[in-house]
């Protein structure tokens, strides 16, 4: 029996190109992520986010009070996130935690909703953090911040003193040689050392200036000891592999201290980044009131004591009743992250300056810095 | 039909078919998994190498753009060549240091003791190999056994993570045990009565062992070293969590083109390169362990 060519049974260049398209990301994406199909049907609101935000030490109690299920997808860097959010089926996600610099990209791309700001109790947050630029456009709000945290380095203060740790050219010295360790991804290691070449933003530069930070990053291959993936950050300095990280920060330390890891976090005389973490609604979500009672309770003062003490790493926090919340509840917390409203906090850091919110390249493409740190690796 | 030609009873043939039908069912799982598994897979990953990324999304296209890209990176020249002078590297050590402990196995033991080692080869797969990667570092790193050990004898502490040596300690752990298990199932099979006539002949040991038992074990010796640079060629968590992705091998290569704003068309030119690679690798063992060479008469 022969199959006739044609007619209705015909699937035409395109409808095979587009079905072949849709088969690739599902394969592609679907392959990574089974249990976000499993997690499609029910009261359950999918989560996409950098590691921890979807773990019971978080999300447990809304879980609990909601009857809701927090199905979790982590990446590991901003481009990884954007690409998830783009070539997964649409309804994938609920709600996707973004690094604060990716927001505008994310709403000019169409991908998460406006949202209404008296759904969140923005007033309860530090003023500075009320009306975050990279949150808002034309006076919309698309995003709302989660979590926040300095990187400058990290250290072993068994190793190092602070003295010698107040400039990023530690990292050149020859006691260190061997010891520099980095996390995986160019943007916060290579912007601190922009920020070392002396550019303010750090994130915004000609072609020359990024020249020069490439020549930078290139010169410090000799000093590296590994770069690693999140987990390796942390067996890295614990092990003593690594001695320094540049584009790390508290949220490392914290932790390791918490172990008895001698490590700090440090802000260098250069300057240091915020890393701004921030919760929006993807526009394919199917479950979009679910994902408004996930945030609210993220920007809660319970959900932000658990955020701010979160098993993945700790973070500062920016709603007030949150910090009043931790001091009740976890004061020795509420010292180390420096969340007490007595004396010097983190919001003092940023007042004084040194802090730089952090952006992506705005002169050049990502992927310029992309190959760069791949060229790096190579060295 | 050659056999109706050839005068057989059709009662035969029939018969004959039904043999045919029955091993046929058998057979087939095999080639629809190859088909699906393999060549589909392969011919996706080929038709996807050509498509572009717009705005980290995937989009059909017939563009050379990634072939070139990928092909004239200078990072991309190095880490091949720096692939498989590890594979291969890592192929010849854990040959070499694999043929002693096969070779005890296959002659000088109690087939009791024997049946032990062969197991407690198994036991590591018992454990998930990225588990067995990461516990080295509680061995090799500055504050690990090792250094520990060499401390109390003045000696060190000596880098041991981050480089090519724990590279290479990680793709030892994954590889070593099948191959000593694969050389020892061909040494074993080495005919006892030639080794005796090597002897009987005047051969010495040194001389017996490298015409006799290499050459009789030949297949299983290649096959061993090609299974170890196969699987260190492929390997993503040694040359990641060991040798600290800097220099980083092919599969970090992918990796991180996916990572880096979803490039799987340049992570699927990365592959095809490997898997060619593999296959003409594959191949040329495959003809050195079975090429016969000069033909006995």
């Amino acid at each position: 029996m022969q199959r006739k060519i044609g007619g209705r049974g015909r699937v035409s260049r395109r409808q095979f190109m587009k079905n072949t398209t849709a088969l690739a990301g599902t394969a592609a994406v679907g392959l990574a992520m089974p249990q976000i199909a499993r997690a499609q049907s029910g009261q359950t609101v999918n989560l996409l986010s950098w590691p921890g935000h979807g773990a019971q030490d978080v999300i447990g109690p809304f879980e609990e009070a909601t009857g809701i299920t927090v199905q979790a997808k982590e990446y590991t860097g901003g481009e990884e996130m954007i690409a998830l959010l783009q070539s997964s089926p649409p309804g994938t996600f609920d709600v996707v935690l973004s690094d604060a610099e990716y927001i505008h990209q994310l709403q000019q791309a169409g991908l998460i909703d406006e949202l209404d700001p008296g759904d969140y109790p923005l007033e309860d947050y530090w003023p500075e953090f009320q009306k975050f630029p990279s949150h808002w456009v034309d006076d919309k709000l698309y995003s709302v911040m989660v979590d926040y945290g300095f990187l400058g380095m990290v250290y072993n203060t068994a190793k190092l003193s602070r003295e010698e740790v107040d400039s990023y050219a530690v990292m050149w010295e020859s006691k260190v040689e061997g010891k520099v360790g980095m996390y995986d991804w160019y943007l916060p290691n290579m912007m601190c050392l922009s920020l070392y070449e002396g550019n303010r933003p750090p994130h915004d530069i000609s072609d020359e200036k990024f020249e020069a930070v490439k020549q930078s990053l290139f010169s410090l291959s000799k000093q590296m000891s590994g770069i690693g993936v999140w987990s390796s950050v942390f067996s890295q300095l614990t092990n003593e592999e690594s001695w320094v990280m540049p584009g790390v920060g508290a949220w490392a330390a914290l932790l390791l201290e918490n172990d008895g890891v001698p490590i700090k976090a440090v802000v260098p005389k250069e300057g240091g980044l915020q890393w701004t973490e921030s919760l929006s609604i993807p526009s394919s979500s199917q479950k979009k009131d679910l994902a408004v009672k996930l945030i609210q309770y993220l920007t809660s003062p319970e959900g932000q004591v658990r955020e701010a003490t979160k098993s993945a790493y700790w973070a500062s926090i920016p709603n007030k009743e949150g910090w009043k919340l931790l001091n009740e509840t976890m004061p020795e917390a509420a010292e180390r992250l420096e969340h007490t409203f007595d004396k010097r906090n983190v919001m003092d850091e940023f007042k004084d300056g040194k802090i730089h919110i952090r952006g992506v390249p705005a002169q050049q493409d990502i992927e310029d810095w992309n190959e760069a740190w791949t060229e790096f690796k190579n060295m | 039909m050659a056999m109706a030609q050839n005068g057989i009873p059709s009662t035969n043939a029939a018969g004959s078919r039904r043999v045919s039908a029955f091993a046929l069912v058998h057979a087939l799982p095999m080639p629809v998994w190859q088909i699906l598994f393999f060549v589909a897979a392969i011919v996706f990953l080929l038709v996807m190498s050509f498509w572009s990324v717009k705005s980290f999304r995937l989009t059909p296209d017939f563009t050379v753009a990634n072939w070139i890209k990928m092909y004239s990176a200078g990072y991309f020249q190095d880490t091949y060549v720096r692939t498989v002078l590890y594979a291969t590297l890592a192929a010849a050590l854990s040959s070499l240091i694999a043929f002693p402990c096969a070779y005890g196995l296959a002659f000088k033991i109690s087939p009791a003791i024997r049946r032990l080692i062969v197991f407690t080869l198994m036991t590591p797969y018992f454990t998930s190999y990225l588990v067995r990667s990461y516990s080295w570092k509680i061995v090799l790193t500055e504050n690990g056994v090792l250094n520990t050990i060499f401390g109390w004898v003045g000696l060190g502490p000596f880098v041991m993570t981050s480089n090519l040596f724990a590279t290479l300690v990680g793709y030892l752990t994954l590889i070593l045990p099948i191959v000593i298990l694969l050389q020892y199932f061909s040494l074993a099979n080495v005919d006892r009565n030639l080794i005796e006539a090597a002897h009987n002949l005047g051969a010495g040991r040194a001389r017996t062992l490298f015409r006799i038992i290499i050459p009789s074990a030949k297949i299983g010796i290649i096959l061993a070293a090609t299974f170890a640079f196969i699987l260190s060629f492929g390997d993503f968590v040694s040359p990641s969590f060991l040798g600290g992705n800097k220099p980083p091998t092919l599969s970090i290569l992918m990796v991180d083109a996916v990572k880096s704003g979803s490039h799987w068309p340049r992570a699927a030119v990365v592959a095809l390169t490997m898997v060619f690679t593999l296959l003409v690798v594959a191949f040329a063992a495959l003809t050195l362990a079975y090429g016969t060479g000069k033909r006995r008469t």
